[in-house]
């Protein structure tokens, strides 16, 4: 469990989490990155950027 | 990395670990491959120096320009990379694929390419409309535009002209060919088709990214021919092909993606297929093929 940058809720992460994995705050919706697992800290995700896709 | 001790074979690249990315790093943990996880956003390589720390390497870049470079840099110090440089290259530009596609007699929209937006007008009074103008470079049907008639048309370039790059200022028109609400999208791992999905949304853009839902379609014999070939005409290892049905039915080529996202289609095939498991084997038979 993390807390959400944004808003300061409890974020659930994966047993195992990984690095640059992302999870969204289901209380603000916003995209967190895991920037690193041990321990663990998230990030605010980086916007989309123009060239994103497949 | 799952074996610390021992250099790891595979590399997947990736900055974002979105689902896609989460099962093919389990797909090589169920199996006990040794695989390292590389974030683009920390990667350089020193060109004369030369080598690669990983034979093999996955490009699971969301960005085209890092993917493109990335494998550019691997590729020039020797590591295997799937897909390459020049696959990466060919499917980020709409018009160089469709060039491929073309080359390789596969049946495909009507296209122009205008080296300006004021030719791109002339360009669509000889397509005729309804039409399509998308950025050259872009995914998720990202500012793709319909064109209904010659006045909205003008109004669409008119903002493109604004644009301050250069390279948005070359426009790539297509007619917008009559289909239904849905498109075809194909995964091909190795030149073989996996499966096959229908995507299906209101908007005429049927991009999972939009919203649009994947149902299972039947693989059938001219898809999977469409598809491989497709693939192949571009140079790529793994791709996600996509068809659409004309009012007549005919299957035409719309675009290949390199770096196939595949949530929506694992969803729809549930667990009949695996696209990590068929990625991991064709990274393996490669690695095998190359290095012994």
């Amino acid at each position: 469990m993390v807390i959400c940058p944004e808003c300061e809720s409890s974020v659930a992460l994966a047993e195992a989490p990984k690095v640059s994995e992302i999870v969204e705050c289901g209380g603000c919706s916003v995209e967190l990155e895991v920037l690193t697992v041990d321990p663990v800290q998230v990030v605010l995700a980086p916007e989309v950027e123009e060239d994103w896709g497949e | 990395m799952t074996a610390a001790t021992r250099p790891a074979t595979f590399a997947v690249l990736a900055s974002r670990l979105r689902l896609d990315e989460k099962r093919i790093l389990e797909a090589f943990e169920r199996r006990g491959l040794t695989y390292e996880h590389v974030d683009t956003r920390t990667l350089w390589r020193g060109l004369q120096e030369g080598g690669t720390p990983w034979p093999v390497v996955l490009n699971r870049e969301i960005g085209q320009v890092r993917a493109l470079h990335a494998a550019r840099a691997l590729e020039a110090g020797g590591a295997l990379v799937v897909n390459s440089a020049q696959a990466v290259d060919m499917c980020g530009d709409k018009y160089r694929t469709s060039v491929a596609l073309r080359d390789a007699g596969l049946p495909t929209p009507r296209t122009a390419l205008a080296l300006t937006p004021e030719a791109a007008l002339d360009a669509l009074d000889s397509l005729g409309y309804p039409a399509v103008v998308k950025p050259l470079t872009g995914s998720w049907g990202r500012l793709v535009s319909k064109l209904p008639d010659r006045e909205t048309a003008a109004t669409v370039l008119e903002y493109i002209a604004a644009l301050p790059s250069p390279a948005s200022h070359i426009v790539y028109v297509q007619e917008l060919v009559a289909k239904p609400d849905r498109d075809i999208r194909v995964v091909v791992i190795g030149g073989e088709p996996v499966g096959a999905t229908y995507r299906r949304c209101q908007d005429f853009r049927t991009n999972v990214a939009r919203g649009a839902d994947s149902v299972r379609c039947p693989l059938t014999a001219e898809i999977a021919k469409l598809a491989s070939q497709a693939a192949l005409s571009v140079g790529a290892d793994i791709a996600g092909v996509d068809l659409i049905e004309d009012s007549s039915g005919e299957l035409l080529v719309l675009e290949v993606n390199h770096g196939v996202e595949f949530s929506g289609f694992q969803r729809a095939m549930g667990s009949e297929i695996s696209v990590a498991d068929h990625i991991i084997d064709h990274l393996v038979a490669r690695a095998q093929s190359c290095f012994g």
